[in-house]
């Protein structure tokens, strides 16, 4: 059925691509965010202690003896120390003129602010952060600026920086690899809810036309709406089909019983021989038509039965010895024995009224095949697994024929004058299958036709 | 061979410049000098460690010069590609070398962190500052134990003491200026301490070797931050000398290595630092004959001083010049 199917795409892919594509994006995003936030919460941790150490330093300027004089504290350098073993540098300036410190470090021009001015530089190759700031001490000359500026090198914070990375990068790897796991779990998931409506649909019996009652996601529910509508209607419109069909056999067979006895009683007495031979063509016609009307009517019962049988303990030999002492006369009729081989009890779990109709129809089709004197054989057993099996002595199943005679209407070279409608071959079958059993037709060794069922 | 190596040391006219050495020992039987050491360290103490380091490096020959410590830094920093390996006791004069570029980096793993600043200058001894005393020229004075007793002694003693008391000259030694600064900063009565042996006449030294000298032969009664390797060396053949820890902090020092960035022969200095850092580790008196490192002291206050950037607080121009006036007003107040 699939295979009629015009696919494009596959919803679960599209799905698990979009949503790992998405994850793989918000990972990188990720990335990128923490490490710049990681690289400047750094640079501001850095700053803040280069901060601290330059204003101890600018704190301690004084003016002694006339001369600016910086006795800055062990503390101001020592609070630099850090894990990567940094270099520090300092300046400390008068105006223009440097007071003590590394000369090269040379004051940016526009530090006479407030505030501290944050400067890279770079040493021998090295990059440096400086801090510098400045102060104005008033003398007795007038007013003097200081300046002092401390740089230091970033190996601590490009450690962190580069340790923060990696664990960035694993948090990022990892969650990139639990959304992705997610995601592919939605996805399947979420097919994994329409394949399995789709396997619950596929897996039911073909007269199955009962709307889907298992919940099904709200998505899904316009889908399975109408195609529970769709079944319903199709469900409908068969019932009213079989019925119809039941009621027409009915309503023909009534009236066709009544012309029948009427044309019984003119025949009685009707005396010329061409008046009577239409008469008895008539009756023929007459019983042929409501023989098929019957089997219309049964084909309809089984087929509705079928669905919805009424299982309960069926003993195919009791079953048939009532069938077979009913229909003994017309096998008397025809001298035809028929001989039973029953293997009881045979039990099993089933609608009677169906089993009675097949086995009717089969050794109604025997006698009416089999030439007169001869034997039919209605043989029960129960190993390998139950089965039926009606045989006769006639000229059997023409072999070509044997593969189509089951289905509806279907009639066989044989069939001569016989009256027949088709279908008892196809009531068997339809009654096998619903019991969960098979029919075969075979031809015997010794000449004549044997259907079996087996359950 | 000891002869010879003399003989050339006395017969070579320093090459280059006019330097004066205390020092100048060659190591090793080839006559190309493949590694040249500057240090600050007594050649006896070097010399088991250099021998060592030839035998398993054959076809080395070690120039080993010695000089002190504030010359040797300015020494050092005015040709720094005509040494390979720089040895010195000035903590902060070696901090401010490699802070300023002139050490090479090294991979030393096994090296305890602490002892070791920017990969790049190791600290292979732990060495206090200790108060040597004469115990036959100090009589039947009491002992001092910590400065607070030598501060009572001497002021107890005034006369006793008169000219009998040295200590490092912070102006001449890049050591004497490190134990100084760090005993000042530590606590005052380092001042107080200064101020009385200024009222007793004390001599100032160079170097803890004639310090020691002057102690043996009784000129001095007390010395006040000697290091306390040198003088217990000597207190081994003199039994007149003891070497007291001060109980409440004795001052640590650590003798620290460097290899110069622009060295001639890196890789082989390279190998030597490794070899110095390996026979310390060691630990065998005999190869290695310093004081060993040490990291926790069973006394709480004594502490090696940190190998950190604040060493070069008091190399500040403006801070050496304000420490050493206060220091010439508290000793030399009699000159
Ligand atoms: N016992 C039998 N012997 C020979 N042919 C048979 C036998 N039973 C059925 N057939 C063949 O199978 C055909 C279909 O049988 P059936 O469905 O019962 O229809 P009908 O009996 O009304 O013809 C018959 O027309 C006949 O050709
Ligand atoms: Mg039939």
């Amino acid at each position: 059925m699939t295979a009629d199917v015009i696919v494009s795409g596959s919803l679960r892919n599209r799905l698990a691509f979009i949503l790992t594509g998405g994850a793989a994006l918000l990972a990188v995003i990720l990335y990128v965010a923490v490490r710049l936030l990681a690289a400047q919460v750094a640079q501001q941790g850095q700053d803040n202690i280069l901060n601290a150490s330059m204003s101890s330093v600018l704190d301690t300027a004084l003016i002694r003896d006339g001369r600016v004089t910086v006795d800055f504290p062990y503390s101001s350098l020592s609070m630099l120390n850090t894990a990567a073993d940094d270099r520090v540098f300092y300046a400390i300036y008068e105006g223009e003129n440097l007071l003590s410190g590394y000369d090269w470090l040379i004051l940016p021009r526009d530090v006479l602010s407030e505030r501290t001015h944050f400067g890279t530089t770079t040493f021998r190759g090295d990059p440096l952060r400086v801090a510098t700031g400045s102060r104005v001490l008033i003398g007795s000359d007038g007013p003097r600026t200081v300046s002092v500026s401390i740089a230091q090198t970033q190996d601590a914070l490009s450690d962190t920086l580069y340790s923060s990375s990696r664990s960035v990068a694993f948090l990022g790897l990892g969650f990139f690899l639990m959304s992705s796991a997610l995601a592919l779990w939605a996805a399947s998931t979420t097919s994994g809810q329409m394949r399995r409506l789709a396997t619950s649909v596929t897996r039911r019996g073909p007269q199955d036309l009962s709307p889907v009652t298992k919940p099904v996601p709200s998505e899904m529910a316009p889908l399975v709406g109408s195609l529970n509508t769709f079944m319903s209607r199709l469900d409908h419109t068969l019932s009213q089909s079989e019925d119809f069909i039941a009621e027409a056999a009915h309503r023909i067979r009534t009236p066709l019983a009544t012309v029948r006895s009427h044309a019984e009683a003119t025949l009685q007495r009707v005396d010329r021989t061409e008046n009577r031979k239409s008469l008895q063509a008539m009756v023929r016609a007459i019983d042929e038509s409501s023989r098929a009307a019957g089997q219309l009517l049964d084909h309809a019962m089984v087929t509705f039965r079928a669905e919805n049988l009424e299982v309960s303990e069926v003993d195919l030999a009791d079953l048939l010895d009532e069938l077979v002492l009913s229909m003994t006369p017309v096998a008397e009729m025809k001298d035809i024995t028929i001989t039973m081989t029953l293997d009881r009890p045979a039990t099993l779990q089933g609608d009677a009224i169906l089993l009675q109709n097949a086995l009717r129809n089969l050794i109604d089709n025997a006698l009416k095949y089999a030439p007169a004197e001869t034997d039919v054989i209605v043989r029960v057993s129960k190993s390998p697994s139950l089965s039926v099996s009606i045989s006769d002595g006639g000229q059997g199943f023409a072999v070509d024929e044997i593969e189509t005679l089951p289905g509806r209407f279907v009639r066989g070279k044989n069939m001569g004058n016989k009256v027949g409608s088709g279908l008892g071959l196809t009531i068997a079958q339809e009654v096998a299958i619903a019991h969960g059993g098979k029919m075969t037709l075979s031809n015997r060794k010794e000449g004549g036709a044997c259907v079996t069922l087996s359950f | 061979m000891r002869y010879i190596v003399l003989l050339i040391a006395l017969l070579t006219p320093i090459s280059g410049s006019a330097q004066e050495w205390e020092d100048r020992r060659l190591f090793g039987a080839s006559d190309q000098i493949s590694l040249t050491i500057l240090s600050s360290t007594d050649t006896s103490f070097f010399a088991p460690i250099i021998d060592d380091f030839i035998a398993s490096n054959p076809n080395t020959s070690v120039e080993y010069l010695v000089t002190g410590t504030a010359d040797l830094e300015r020494t050092f920093r005015a040709a720094p590609d005509r040494f390979d390996v720089v040895i010195s006791s000035a903590m902060d004069l070696q901090l401010k070398l490699t802070n300023d570029g002139f050490a090479a980096p090294i991979l030393a793993e096994d090296h305890p962190e602490w002892a070791q600043w920017h990969d790049r200058l190791f600290a292979f001894t732990s060495e206090p500052a200790a108060i040597v005393i004469n115990r036959r020229t100090l009589g039947d004075l009491p002992i001092p134990q910590s400065r607070q007793d030598l501060i009572e002694l001497l002021r107890g003693h005034p006369d006793r003491f008169q000219g009998r008391v040295g200590t490092y000259d912070v102006r001449q030694s890049g050591l004497g200026y490190l134990f100084a600064t760090q005993d000042a900063r530590a606590s005052e009565t380092y001042w107080r301490l200064m101020e009385v042996m200024g009222r007793v006449g004390a001599k100032l030294y160079c170097c803890s070797g004639q310090m020691i000298d002057d102690l043996r032969q009784g000129k001095l009664v007390v010395a006040y931050n000697v290091l306390g390797s040198y003088a217990r060396k000597q207190a081994e053949t003199s039994g007149d000398l003891l070497v007291i820890l001060p109980s409440d902090f004795p001052i640590t020092m650590m003798r620290t290595v460097l290899v110069s960035e622009n060295a001639a022969n890196p890789r082989r200095a390279e190998s030597f630092v490794r070899h110095l850092l390996t026979v310390q580790a060691a630990g065998d008196p005999k190869v290695f004959p310093l004081p060993p490192l040490v990291g926790d002291y069973d006394n709480e206050a004594q502490r090696n001083i940190n190998l950190d950037p604040a060493l070069m607080t008091y190399l500040d121009q403006m801070k050496r010049e304000a420490f050493v006036r206060e220091w010439e007003n508290a000793i030399v107040q009699d000159e």
